[in-house]
């Protein structure tokens, strides 16, 4: 089994409590979820849609047909009806004027019931009844995620709708030992979990979430959370708490994370370390506010004047941003550098359910020198040393050190100084570290047949459609493979190579213009590279799409 | 500990303000006894803005502008650390002037002096943002067409609970008024008027000595509109010493876990007291 189903109608008419109660019932009777989230940029109006898929099988992306469309509003059948499969259904009130639907009375229950926001209930309840969901889940999942908000209304709505429905499937609920979470809940756990302790940043989507999710734990969890005047201050900021010796982070989306740029430049000459995300959205400038794209990564890699060891790391699912979040801040704080997370808009929004996250795998690494251990008698911050990394002092904790970091070329001291012995020295030990996070970065993911005929490559949130495009590929024709990056600067060319050579053809996918992870595969090594696919209308790519193009390439192209 | 040290030779031209403005630090930080190792000099970009380079204390030598928040984020991390904030008037009122309206919001526990000479003098001789009307420059051929920033008053009006005028030749007084900003709870906003000897041929020793005067001691300092007044005072006369000075709640004090808690930095880090968050996601 493998269903979706769509609800769409205006912002403001509560698509979202529908789809959280839908969810957690479907959730709760063992089912896996991929919930795909497409909204406008308004609070009133527009048209807004979700869509949630489910099975019994893993499933890692949306797809393009649905069984079942809940319209809240007329414009939600013409947009999607032809995504309707030919024995799917499409709901909605009674009043529209469409053929080929089935009309319900949506707007006599709710008159009935006394309160216009009951209407998504009722659809729930006919949708519960439709694919034969347990009663008895439902109901109780209603109670507790609801609480104490309107659970009566919302019941009653939910049998309105279950009575008036009929049954065309039977599910049996299997056990439900999973989580749901979006990749921003998963990133913002992540960096609890390492112990941020300063959070800063300004709202602006599809970043935000992060920082709100923060802030709704930050008094249990001890985290300052600091809305800030505006990203310039953020950056710096976090930069002052890391110095002060706490975990810190900040995070943006493309044109916040640009005006970031200019202190990224400072964490690199003064060696502080530091964890900052860029949840991209289409650009230039505005661009899509609400929608998905990668075209940040050549951004993110080149961002900062000067020259500085960074580490730029592609989430690709929930689990990825959890682990690897919690991974970037020890890998900050061993090379005290800005490690700075890519995602995106997909990736922050769509709800997945994964396995519950292991926090005992989590490790809190920092790095951090005592006073006893410093020789020098005047401590030396940027100490020359083998690795380029120098012993690290928190100011204050240290009684009788004083640390000293600065913006200017400075000698080990930390003083000013333009000599051209210590420019390139200092240098020369900052680079040092570029080189160490070379044996530092992990290999992309495999997923495929040994020897691949065909080989795709991607990195960061198309993992998802990635991998089913595989999985589904395989079943037909077991001759592909896949390497999907997450450490993707510095780039990791081993496992490229070797699969490389044994593809005949090599298919790059990405969600841009100029295809820039090809560009990075062109600047890295020697790999010709057959095929982009590339999407940059603001929407995922998923596996369908993958799958069309991939069909179309090959069958121009015979290998 | 002490924060005098001899190693490094300021950058500053003979005669500058800021070799009195630094006495007068070093002076305030002796007679407070506060260890060098617990204090932070926070700094942007300018001829003021190296004075961490010049003084034995912790030192965070920023970017143009960026020298509050940094600041900001050190001092929520480690309140224990006495935080001060030293750069000039183009750093804090030109390019950090969005920080320094939104950190007299925020009320950190933070000294702000502000090195004011009316001019750039690193990058030889612009108008900065309290440059006078009409005054030419180096680069301000017919005169400066921007009106200047009054900085007190502006402070004064996004609500800050200290704020005083100091003036670099008189190193007593000034390191008095640094005393005070320090033992401050809150944000403490000094402008301190310096001349440039080099740029400034509006603004010098004589111009400001000739006009500045010490304000009454039967001044009251809790008075809000005598305050204002006294901001507006920049022409034939002058007025130094605290210009308002009240109580207000800290940027600290409102987050419970800081008031009540030991410093964030001292904080105990254990990825399975994050656990329990997994719960809402079942």
């Amino acid at each position: 089994m493998d269903y979706s189903i769509l609800i769409g109608g205006a912002a403001g008419q509560g698509i979202e409590t529908v789809v959280e109660l839908l969810e957690k019932i479907i959730k709760r009777s063992g089912f896996n979820i991929f919930t795909y989230k497409d909204y406008m940029s308004m609070v009133r109006g527009g048209h807004n849609f979700m869509q949630i898929r489910f099975s019994e099988n893993e499933i890692f992306t949306y797809n393009n047909e649905i069984d079942l469309l809940f319209a809240m509003t007329a414009e939600t059948i013409t947009i999607h009806k032809d995504k309707v499969k030919t024995d799917g259904i499409i709901i909605c009130d009674e009043n529209f004027e469409d053929n080929d639907v089935i009309k319900l009375p949506f707007d006599k229950l709710v008159k009935e019931l006394g309160d216009n926001r009951a209407i998504g209930t009722i659809g729930v309840g006919f949708i519960v009844k439709y694919f034969g969901i347990e009663y008895d889940i439902a109901v109780n999942t209603i109670k507790t995620v609801l609480k104490d908000k309107n659970v009566e209304l919302n019941l009653a709505a939910f049998k309105a709708g279950y009575e008036i429905g009929e049954s065309k499937f039977k599910l049996e609920s299997l056990e439900d030992n999973k989580i749901l979470i979006n990749g921003n809940q998963a990133l913002a756990l992540g960096a609890i979990a390492a112990g941020v302790k300063f959070y800063c940043g300004y709202p602006m989507t599809p970043s935000t979430s992060v920082m709100s999710y923060i802030s709704k734990h930050a008094n249990e969890m001890n985290i300052v959370v600091d809305q800030v005047e505006d990203e310039v201050a953020a950056l710096n900021m976090a930069l002052g708490a890391s110095y002060a010796g706490v975990r810190a982070m900040t995070g943006s989306s493309g044109g916040g994370f640009a005006l970031m740029v200019e202190a990224l430049s400072l964490a690199g000459i003064m060696e502080i370390p530091i964890v900052l995300f860029n949840a991209q959205r289409p650009g230039p400038a505005t661009g899509l506010s609400t929608r998905s794209e990668q075209a940040d990564l050549r951004f993110v890699i080149h961002a900062g004047h000067g020259e500085f060891p960074k580490m730029v790391i592609a989430l690709r699912n929930p689990e990825d941003a959890f682990y690897q979040t919690a991974r970037a801040f020890n890998l900050a704080d061993k090379y005290q550098i800005p490690v700075i997370l890519l995602t995106d808009e997909y990736l922050a929004d769509y709800e997945m359910t994964v396995k519950p996250f292991d926090f005992s795998r989590i490790t809190i690494e920092r790095y951090i020198t005592n006073e006893s251990e410093i020789e020098d008698e005047r401590y030396k911050r940027y100490k020359y040393t083998d690795s380029g990394i120098s012993p690290r002092l928190i100011p204050g904790i240290a009684k009788e050190k004083l640390v000293l970091v600065d913006s200017h070329e400075h000698n080990e001291y930390g003083n000013i100084d333009e000599s051209i012995e210590t420019r390139v020295n200092m240098m020369k030990k900052r680079m040092k570290k570029l080189e160490l996070l070379k044996e530092e970065i992990k290999e992309p993911e495999y997923i495929g047949t040994e020897n691949p005929e065909v080989l795709l490559v991607g990195f960061g949130s198309t993992y998802g459609a990635i991998k089913e495009s595989i999985l589904r590929l395989n079943s037909q024709d077991d001759k592909f493979g896949a390497l999907i990056f997450g450490d993707i600067y510095p780039f990791p060319i081993e496992k490229l190579n070797s699969y490389a050579k044994k593809a005949k053809k090599i298919i790059v996918i990405e969600q841009n213009y100029l295809s820039q992870l090809k560009s990075l595969i062109d600047e890295y090594t020697d790999i010709k590279v057959d095929k982009s696919i590339l999407k940059y209308d603001g929407r995922a790519i998923n596996s369908d799409d993958i799958i069309l193009e991939i069909n179309k390439f090959l069958s121009n192209d015979t290998i | 500990m002490n924060c005098e040290y001899e190693l490094y030779k300021p950058s500053w031209c003979p005669g500058c303000g800021n070799y009195m403005i630094r006495d007068a630090l070093k002076k305030a930080l002796e007679d407070l006894d506060i260890e060098p190792s617990k204090v932070v000099l926070v700094s942007g970009i300018g001829q003021a803005a190296k004075m961490p380079h010049y003084i034995g204390l912790n030192g965070f030598n920023g970017l143009h502008g960026r020298a509050l928040p940094p600041a900001i984020g050190i001092k929520m991390s480690n309140k224990d650390l006495t935080v001060i904030v030293e750069s000039g008037d183009g750093d804090t009122y030109g390019e950090g002037g969005n920080h320094f309206i939104h950190t007299i919001r925020r009320n950190v526990d933070i000294a702000h002096f502000v090195h004011n000479n009316q001019i750039y003098g690193l990058t030889k001789g612009q108008a900065s943002p309290t440059t006078a009307l009409g005054q030419k420059t180096t680069l301000q051929f017919d005169g400066v067409k921007l009106n200047p920033i009054n900085p007190l008053a502006l402070s004064l009006t996004m609500g800050a609970g200290f704020v005083a005028r100091g003036f670099s030749g008189d190193v007593k007084h000034l390191s008095n008024l640094m005393k005070e900003a320090i033992l401050y709870k809150g944000y403490a906003h000094i402008d301190i008027l310096q001349p440039c000897v080099v740029w400034n041929k509006v603004n010098t020793f004589k111009w400001y000595k000739d006009r500045v005067y010490k304000l009454n001691e039967d001044y009251d300092y809790t008075d809000f509109e005598a305050a204002y007044k006294k901001a507006l005072e920049f022409g034939d006369r002058i007025p130094i010493g605290i210009l308002y000075k009240v109580e207000k709640e800290t940027y600290d004090q409102k987050f419970s876990f800081i008031e009540k808690g030991k410093p964030l930095v001292k904080a105990e880090l254990n990825p399975i007291n994050a656990q329990n968050l997994l719960e809402e996601f079942y």
